[in-house]
């Protein structure tokens, strides 16, 4: 399973920005899931044999791809340069904020997947099963994240929120 | 006038809190097993996670109805007596039963729970409706998606129990119950096992042209164009070429759902009892959006105001939605 490759800068430096975005975002990514496995471990049930299942996040703007095996026992969620994924058992691919509001329920997963906004492969019943067990989360799983980082991470949560809601609206999807 | 309750879908316990906090007057789950017809990976109720909803229903004056809803195969009715015990036990005000057997079963058991027959049963007649209603103590009907109003009008008159009508989501026209398709291709049934188009099964790809196709247990059942919205992958609304025909096409159904909203006067008129939405294998964004839609509707219908219908076809599949018999037989 191959992600896509984006327009842009030459070959070389997209690697080199990928790497090194990876390097600066793995810090705050292992802060995070271990955050919201120690508040929500009940999550872990919906998913079921599929703890074990290498899930590879595509958020589309971004310039890596992220890494999540959700077993309790030895949580992995890193940022990977997209030249070098691992094997993926399931693939979900979309827009970052249209992950993040998915991840929430801010938005339905079945109307993003109607309306193609949402790309799902691989195992389909390890990402019914995700979903299900994200959907069981009372609180917003992404502000518990932004929480964490005070002030400005909340500010960050808002901002990119407010340009989600007025693309989308732009694009009439509101 | 029928009191026109809404009943809601709750797949997880954070939807039936949400279904209850939107203004459901009845919320309908199952269990995480074959007794249900929503038997999908990652979804339903433990035991302990049922009590618990039904305490929070109940604190805030919402009924919970346990679907029961699928058909024992022979000789392996105890999944179904047991879990028939263990919703009556927690307090369940009604079960939902397609198969006769659970349906006497419950009668006898557990005769101070309300029963209602699920759509599963198929039951369109008033001689099929009557018969469950003699047999068994059925309370509630939910009717199949094949009836014009003028005909749901002519049954409520000749039964004895409430009619519950479907008013949106998914819209199945195969004989419910009787569905066998699934099984023809993944050996699993919709009806016994409990799931259609079990998502194991299920595989997408995506085409060198942004085209995805949807296949399952091999088998492509349709193909999506780059800019094209997409349906579920079950096979009754899947797109197949033909000898006959020049282009692929949708041989049984098309991916469209139901949406009920600007009939809900004359549902309510014909004397439909209860509004059934579909859905418990959707999000809890699904279930707000839609509860909060038709939970304002029905309130402004009941105070004699003019309902004002939010816009729900982005939450539609496909991105079509239809009224389909209810508005005419010509449908389709």
């Amino acid at each position: 399973m191959n992600a896509s490759v984006a327009h842009g800068p030459a070959p070389v430096a997209r690697g080199a920005v990928s790497r090194l975005s990876c390097l600066v975002v793995q810090p705050l990514l292992i802060r995070i899931v271990r955050r919201i496995a120690a508040q929500h471990p009940g999550l872990f049930a919906r998913l079921g044999p599929h703890q074990q299942t290498d899930f590879v996040i595509d958020a589309t703007e971004l310039p890596f791809a992220l890494h999540l095996r959700p077993d309790p026992d030895a949580l992995i969620f890193r940022a990977v340069p997209r030249d070098a994924l691992p094997q993926a058992g399931a693939l979900i691919r979309g827009r970052f904020m249209l992950l993040l509001e998915l991840i929430d329920s801010e938005e339905d997963g079945d109307a993003a997947f109607f309306s193609r906004d949402l790309e799902i492969g691989g195992d389909t019943e390890a990402v019914v099963r995700l979903r299900n067990a994200l959907d069981d989360v009372d609180v917003s799983i992404a502000e518990e994240a932004a929480q964490m980082f005070g002030a400005p991470g909340r500010a960050i949560l808002a901002r990119l929120r407010r340009a989600y809601a007025d693309d989308t609206k732009g694009r009439g999807h509101a | 006038m029928s009191l026109a309750e809404l009943i809601c879908p709750a797949g997880t316990p954070a939807a039936l809190r949400t279904a209850v906090d939107a203004g459901a007057d009845a919320v309908y789950c199952g269990f995480q097993d074959a007794t249900n017809a929503r038997n999908f990976p990652g979804l339903n109720f433990t035991p302990d996670e049922l009590a618990a909803s039904v305490a929070y229903a109940h604190a805030r004056g919402t009924k919970v109805l346990l679907a029961l809803n699928t058909y024992p195969p022979a000789g392996k009715v105890d999944l179904w007596r047991q879990a028939a015990d263990t919703g009556a036990r927690l307090g369940v005000d009604a079960f939902i039963v397609a198969d006769m057997g659970v349906a006497d079963y419950i009668a006898r058991t557990h005769p101070d729970v309300r029963l209602h027959l699920s759509v599963q049963a198929a039951a369109s007649s008033p001689e099929a409706i009557r018969y469950y209603c003699e047999e068994f103590g059925v309370k509630r009907v939910v009717l199949p998606r094949i009836l014009t109003i003028p005909e749901i009008r002519q049954i409520r008159k000749e039964i004895p129990c409430e009619i519950e009508t479907f008013i949106f989501g998914n819209h199945g026209l195969m004989v419910e119950g009787r569905c066998s398709l699934t099984n023809y291709l993944t050996g699993q049934s919709t009806n016994m096992d409990g799931v259609c188009s079990p998502a194991s099964d299920v595989t997408y790809e995506r085409c060198a042209d942004g085209a995805m196709a949807s296949r399952l247990a091999g088998f492509t059942i349709d193909r999506f164009g780059p800019e094209e919205n997409a349906g579920y992958p079950t096979i009754c609304k899947g797109r197949y070429t033909a000898p006959h025909r020049d282009e692929a096409f949708y041989a049984f159904e098309e991916p469209v759902s139901l949406n009920l909203s600007r009939l809900l006067p004359e549902l309510i008129e014909a004397g439909v009892h209860a509004f059934k939405i579909e859905g418990r294998q959707r999000s809890k964004s699904y279930v707000r959006g839609v509860v909060s839609a038709f939970r304002k509707a029905v309130d402004d219908i009941r105070a004699g105001r003019e309902a004002d219908i939010a816009d729900l076809v982005a939450l539609t599949e496909g991105q079509k939605q239809t009224q389909g018999a209810f508005q005419t037989k010509k449908w389709r």
